[in-house]
């Protein structure tokens, strides 16, 4: 509890306290009325301070003002009663005032602690970066104060604190607080690392390549702060509603207290003007919009805090609104749906190659040798996914005469041995026959002293959680899953139906892929959301035309983290379903609580004017319905399955 | 120009009304206040002095919101 919110609570108690000793003085009259006023003011003191500075402001309709009008009423009726002869009733406007102080105090407290919850969350802020001084001690500075080009030294247990090259030593890094993803990562000499990561094992000595205030935690942090200043439809609904709301119940107070007893009185009826009075008094105080205006934006601030504990950064309120509503789901298919690195996927050696070696596996092998001796001087990706297949260490002296013709391939004598590997064209050149019927992908035929020895497959493998990430978005009521891709047809349509897809586009440029989600834009219902999801790489534009943008694997990539809309930290494409159950359960909690707390007090209105409902059950009403809107907010900040 | 400043504000309906206040502000573009992290950000509209300004929105913030606090450094 802050300083101001324990003076409340000590204000609450001896109010209280008055209260009861009160309740038990055999005073009489206006004495009573007297004494009664000493916890009125304790308690109430601000409240009626507010009311007044804010009718002098031209601030007439806020909640003080109604507290301060229903007390003040309740007061006067007191002394109205006390003048007719009866006992005046002073508890109930002090009462009202005491319940009104605690419901505040509760909501301070528990929004307070909901808000702390969350930054603490997301507090990836690194404290210090230490430096090496001269002899040899470690000095701690603050990081805002590293220049580019420092080294600095990470022991195990701390965060890293700017973004840089590992120069010294080796280690694990915990990446959760930024990608929720739990298993740690390797990192070695000559690796880049990204601050916000905490080192686990190794000592660390790494040479900075960016500023504080450019590191990928000032970038995260940033957009976290900045996310709930993007307000979505409800809560500008709420600001609306709250705004016509609080006169409209003024004004309908003031007819209540008025109208019926000019009625009554033109009837020839006694006017009980003591009786609509209070009862306008009670419809003041259930009227408090609190409950909705304080835990609509606690629930989304909780669905986006609880997002980025999952590595889902949702840039503002609107998105997360959005989310729940899309219904279009276009997906990037390089880095997005596979994983964007070439691996070989089938190595096929012919018969005639197979006969001369003792089994398949050596075959194989043999060949995947040849392949990746013969481009070893090679450093397009193909030839870097051969060697890395191959495994083992590349003698270059035992590959001569290397000879490269552009679109066919490459030539080379290793160990004495001519080897030829390229395209189909190649083989064609060197009057083989070739295996036409291949799988899908890249393929490299070879031909070793002169016979054609067989090929080699290398695709570009699909992420292992693509199937399911896709079956899980169908099930979460999205209607259309699209791929676009620069692709061919073959390799599109292969993966498309690997992961059930059910629309693609294929051999698409990046201006063609802004044209087909255009396309999907304008043939949409105006109510659904199409969500377009890349991975940051030259698809910036595409990311800003969808109505939500979603970029994934950002770590590291400042130009999705700066297009898109809701950014993954890691390149997992589950956490698409994963941000939209996020969401729909935000959403879902923010349409509980305006419904059940319009509905309480609509009931409560009713009631009140009628007269069935005093001002005890109206400030009943009132705080309890905030106080469960608002923990009924707080749920929105735990996400299940994690 | 956007600047980012703390503030301290109570309820939620008072962190709008002070929006509201600081929209209305000779030199201000925008102005959006956040609740939650309790932040204040303005955009000054071109040529204005942001300190002038600052001041001039810590009134009429202090007009609608009595208990409010911005912490301008």
């Amino acid at each position: 509890m802050t300083k101001k919110q324990k003076k409340v609570l000590y204000r609450i108690i001896a109010a209280a306290v008055l209260m009861v000793v009160l309740h038990f003085v055999p005073i009489q009259g206006y004495a009573r009325f007297a004494l009664y006023l000493i916890p009125y003011l304790v308690i109430g003191y601000d409240i009626l301070r507010k009311a007044v500075l804010g009718i002098l402001h031209g601030e007439v309709f806020d909640e003080n003002f109604l507290m301060a009008v229903a007390t003040v009423g309740a007061m006067l009726l007191g002394i109205y009663q006390e003048a007719h002869g009866q006992e005046g009733e002073f508890a109930e406007g002090v009462a009202v005032m005491l319940f009104y102080q605690v419901g505040e105090l509760f909501q301070a407290v528990a929004v307070g602690k909901s808000r702390r919850n969350i930054t603490a969350l997301m507090d990836i802020r690194p404290d210090f970066a230490n430096i090496e001084t001269e002899s040899g001690e470690l000095e701690q500075v603050d990081p805002e104060d590293v220049e580019i080009g420092t080294v600095i030294v990470v022991r195990p247990g701390e965060k890293i604190p700017l973004d840089g090259v590992v120069t010294e030593g080796s280690s694990t890094l915990n990446t959760s607080a930024l990608t929720g993803e739990s298993v740690p990562r390797e990192i070695r000499e000559g690796e880049e690392v990204i601050s916000g990561c905490v080192n686990i094992t190794g000592l660390l000595k790494i040479r900075t390549t960016k500023e504080f205030g450019e590191s990928t935690v000032s970038k995260i942090l940033d957009l976290v702060e900045n996310s709930s200043m993007k307000k979505a439809k409800t809560e500008n609904f709420i600001t609306k509603f709250a705004k016509y709301y609080t006169p409209a119940v003024c004004y309908s107070a003031l007819a209540l207290a008025v109208i019926p007893g000019i009625v009554n009185l033109l009837m020839g009826n006694p006017a009980h003007w003591e009786v609509w009075v209070i009862r306008a008094l009670t419809f003041l105080v259930i009227s408090c919009p609190c409950a909705l205006v304080i835990s609509i934006p606690l629930s989304f601030f909780g669905g986006i805090g609880g997002a980025s504990t999952c590595g889902i950064l949702v840039k503002g309120s609107n998105f997360l609104e959005a989310l729940a509503k899309t219904k279009y789901v276009v997906f990037d298919k390089t880095g997005t749906l596979t994983k964007g690195v070439f691996e070989v996927t089938g190595i096929h050696p012919s018969q005639t190659f197979e006969g001369n070696c003792e089994s398949n596996e050596r075959a194989a092998a043999e060949l995947l040798r040849y392949a990746a001796y013969v481009e070893s001087y090679s450093t397009h990706p193909i030839s870097r996914s051969l060697k890395e297949a191959y495994g083992q260490e590349i003698d270059k002296a035992k590959v001569t005469d290397v000879e490269e013709t552009g679109g066919h391939g490459v030539t080379a004598s290793v160990e004495g041995v001519t080897v030829a590997a390229g395209n189909a064209r190649l083989m064609k050149r060197l009057g083989l026959t070739y295996a036409e019927d291949t799988g899908i992908g890249t393929v490299i035929h070879l031909a070793v002293n002169g016979a054609y020895a067989g090929y080699i497959l290398i695709s570009d493998v699909v992420k292992e959680q693509s199937r399911s990430a896709i079956a899980d978005l169908k099930a979460s009521g999205v209607k259309k899953t699209v791929m676009l891709t620069g692709d061919s047809k073959a390799v599109a349509d292969h993966v498309a139906g690997l992961l059930k897809l059910d629309e693609v586009h294929s051999e698409l440029l990046p201006a063609d892929k802004v044209e087909a989600v255009e396309a999907l834009i304008a043939g949409k219902g105006p109510k659904e959301i199409l969500a377009f999801v890349g991975d940051g790489i030259n698809d910036a534009p595409v990311l800003t035309r969808a109505d939500i943008g979603i970029a994934m694997g950002a770590l590291g990539s400042d130009a999705a983290i700066e297009a898109a809309d809701i950014v993954l930290m890691d390149d997992n494409p589950e956490k698409i379903a994963l941000a939209m159950r996020i969401s729909r359960k935000c959403l879902r909690i923010v349409y509980e609580n305006i419904i059940f707390a319009l509905a309480v007090k609509a009931i409560c209105l009713i009631l009140g004017a009628f007269g069935y409902a005093g001002m005890w059950l109206a400030i009943f009403a009132d705080v309890g319905v905030m106080v469960l809107a608002v923990l009924n907010a707080i749920r929105c900040l735990k996400v299940k399955g994690k | 120009m956007k600047k980012t400043y703390k503030i301290e504000v109570d309820c939620a309906n008072c962190a709008l009304k002070m929006e509201e206040a600081a929209k209305k502000v000779e030199g201000v573009q925008d102005a959006t206040v956040s609740f939650m992290t309790q932040k204040m950000k303005v955009e000054f509209a071109e040529g204005s002095d942001e300190k002038a300004v600052m001041q001039t929105v810590l009134m009429a913030c202090k007009k609608v919101e009595s208990d409010c606090e911005i912490f301008l450094d």
